[in-house]
């Protein structure tokens, strides 16, 4: 018994496909499809969603600023393309579980409503946290969205188990995970890794890979580079530009595919910077102003946004969209009520069957067709 | 059935019964657990259902989150309850709160082999039930008796939020009794072992026989002994109901004393009953060191029956 490989449980069979290991490797894949083609319209919207995550964040900054939002406002200026383009590449089927301070892209992509993201930094009622949780402490279960813990990177085992119910139910889909360099060092991710690759689970794991953990250099993080440990957990490690919100899409596309096709999790190594401190009460003093020089020439919007000017996008027209229902959603969330004080300790146990995972929206129009047939 | 058959016949029959229960942990699979927990499920369920995992509590713990949430029923053991500590952060801040901020159901149990008494030393002797209780959204299940064992888990296993079940390794073998085939399943609410009109013994798991040994050193009709079986929800009126009757309560806990279990049930006692009492609200319990290994030093720090007893002689000459 002791000598029994591990056995894979994905399989119609009961007791699980072949076994796999080193000596007995998998039959080989066929050639991965061709990267998938985006539309102007499709582009338009991946513009779009990152201009609307920094005008929103930077709308919340100044409210915070204001006094208006109580505790800490944290955002992710310049690592907008890393949630956009991963959360654009999934089916409305997948789950994102968790995005994390830097990701507000990916609900902005799933179709959470503006107003009540809001309402939820201000403390004010609302449907996604009930005043319960602040900042980027928020998810949207309606539409498969499960918010972050503090404890990092805690839900990305649970992104983990997430995936292992998706393949033990044989249904197509894939949990996506985000996590960024300093959360690499935790054991919670080392058994995240191990479990995911041995088991081959249907899971993304994003790694946004700005440099810094708050204060601390990855060079006083770690050894060996994320992308680079990815092998030995036996999954692709994938680095890519994490200020081309394209190049983020079609990695994470292919990761979704491999997931799909049974072939276990991919993690991506998004490379970027984060232009600022960890939050508003840090001034990032320790960063040299150079660097910072150096990655704002790299500015994710700035450069997708001249590409598109260039290729026709009315970039203006789509500006004032944005701001327009930036400013409806401000409005309607500053006129909402504070959470009921008595709701504080309801439902700290279910007494029946709780909420179920809704489906997101999935904005990309090549979706269905990967899909089709299948 | 032994209490140890009852849990495995517990787990069979609600894997029977529900094809979203399936089991996961280190060498549950074709070994059957380090105790035999699990013997013979792989053999009738399969690899995706009776599931290996390496060792790693953390993931064991949130993973099974993960596919409670996505709407399985994981059955997660721990192979030593001593070792939780290793998973706790996900069971404390990402299991324990998931219902209060996302309104998702993590219908998933925690087995829990717990407990000394058979020289297992400092890391494999605790009783971690405080350390759940203190965390809101645990339920805490701690059953004494074969019938319980099964009751207890099947109902568990039914029920929609994370439980940790903690199932005494001393009892898995030493403890028999008649247990229901089929379905069975026993509600969270305390149970009077035994009836008494002078003085109640408030204890739990493996605590309930020593209490039971203690109460033989009195006259029946004496000494009362509640068996608690769930500590979250801690059934407040079963207690409160006896210590009323009886006026005079000692609790028991085999856990260490400060912030244990029974030192909850004494702080409801000394709040709801004070006037009921005809004596102080007495404890026994571990003293606060790690469980030694050698017999001796072992038996110096658990409660034992003849120390229950010398602690109820007092109590009921009070
Ligand atoms: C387990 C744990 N320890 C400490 C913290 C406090 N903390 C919050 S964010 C952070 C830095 C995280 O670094 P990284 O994930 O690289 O994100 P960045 O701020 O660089 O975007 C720390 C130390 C935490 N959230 N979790």
């Amino acid at each position: 018994m002791l000598t029994e490989e591990p056995r894979s449980t994905a399989s119609s069979s009961p007791r699980g496909r072949a076994p796999h290991s080193p000596e007995h490797p998998p039959p080989p894949r066929p050639a991965p499809p061709a990267p998938p083609r985006l539309t102007a319209a499709d582009r338009a919207a991946l513009l779009r969603f990152m201009v609307e995550m920094r005008t929103f964040e930077e709308r919340g900054v100044a409210l915070y600023k204001q006094g208006r939002t109580p505790g800490s406002f944290y955002d992710g200026h310049g690592q907008e393309a890393i949630s956009v383009g991963a959360a654009f590449a999934l089916g409305p089927d997948d789950v994102i579980c968790s995005p994390l301070i830097r990701d507000l892209g990916a609900h902005l992509v799933r179709g959470t409503d503006l107003a009540q993201i809001i309402r939820h930094h201000l403390g004010r009622d609302n449907a996604l946290s009930r005043g319960r949780e602040g900042n980027v402490h928020f998810g949207d279960v309606d539409r498969g969205v499960i918010g972050m813990v503090s404890m990092l990177p805690d839900m990305m085992v649970v992104a983990v188990g997430l995936a292992m119910a998706f393949r033990m139910r044989r249904e197509r889909r894939v949990a996506l995970t985000f996590f960024g360099d300093g959360a690499t060092s935790p054991g919670a991710w080392h058994e995240a890794m191990n479990v995911a690759g041995l088991r081959r689970e249907p899971v993304i794991l994003l790694c946004e890979n700005n440099g810094l953990a708050y204060s601390t250099p990855t060079e006083r993080q770690f050894a060996v580079g994320p992308a680079e440990r990815a092998k030995a957990y036996g999954m692709p490690g994938v680095v890519v530009d994490g200020n081309d919100v394209e190049a983020v899409f079609a990695a994470t596309h292919a990761a979704r595919e491999r997931a799909l096709a049974g072939d276990g999790p991919t993690l991506i190594e998004a490379r970027t910077m984060r232009m600022h401190g960890h939050g508003s009460h840090d001034d990032a003093r320790y960063v040299d102003p150079a660097v910072f020089a150096a990655w704002r020439e790299r500015d994710p919007i700035a450069t997708y946004e001249a590409r598109l000017r260039a290729e026709g996008t009315d970039v203006d027209a789509l500006r004032a969209g944005v701001l327009e229902r930036l400013e409806a959603a401000v409005q309607a969330a500053l006129a909402a009520p504070l959470p009921d004080p008595a709701t504080a300790t309801d439902g700290v146990f279910a007494d029946g069957p709780g909420r179920t995972l809704g489906r997101g929206d999935a904005p990309w129009s090549g979706h269905a067709g990967p899909e089709a047939g299948r | 059935m032994t209490y140890l058959q009852a849990i495995t016949d517990g787990l069979r029959e609600a894997m029977r019964a529900d094809e979203r229960v399936f089991v996961l942990g280190e060498d549950v699979g074709a070994f059957g657990g380090a105790f035999k927990a699990t013997e013979g499920l792989y053999d009738e369920f399969g690899a995706d259902r009776v599931q290996d995992f390496p060792i790693a509590e953390s993931a064991i713990v949130g993973t099974a989150v993960g596919a409670a949430i996505a709407g399985l029923r994981p059955v997660a053991e721990v192979q030593f309850a001593d070792f939780v500590a290793c998973g706790f952060d996900q069971l404390v801040n990402v299991a324990g709160k998931m219902h209060w901020r996302t309104g998702l159901a993590v219908p998933m149990v925690l087995r829990l082999p717990s407990g000394g008494g058979f020289a297992g030393g400092p890391y494999h002797s605790q009783n971690p039930e405080a350390w759940f209780m203190h965390a809101p959204g645990l339920k805490v299940l701690a059953p004494s008796t074969p019938e319980d064992a099964k009751g207890m888990l099947m109902a568990a296993i039914a029920d929609e939020n994370p439980v940790c079940f903690l199932e005494h390794k001393h009892l898995y073998r030493r403890v028999k009794g008649a247990v229901p085939l089929g379905d069975h399943r026993t509600p969270f609410t305390a149970r009077v072992a035994r009836e008494g009109a002078e003085l109640t013994i408030v204890a739990y798991g493996a605590m309930v026989h020593a209490a039971l040994q203690a109460a033989d050193a009195f006259e029946p009709g004496r000494v009362e002994v509640l068996d608690l079986r769930a500590l979250v929800p801690l059934d407040e009126e079963a207690i409160l109901a006896s210590v009323r009757r009886t006026s005079k309560v000692l609790i028991v806990d085999e856990a260490n004393e400060t912030c244990a279990a029974g030192a909850q049930v004494a702080a409801l006692v000394a709040d709801r009953a004070f006037s009921d009492l005809d004596g102080p609200v007495r404890r026994v319990a571990t003293p606060d060191a790690p469980v030694p290994f050698s017999p001796g030093l072992e038996q110096a720090v658990l409660p034992t029956p003849d120390r229950i007893a010398e602690a109820a002689r007092e109590l009921l000459a009070y």
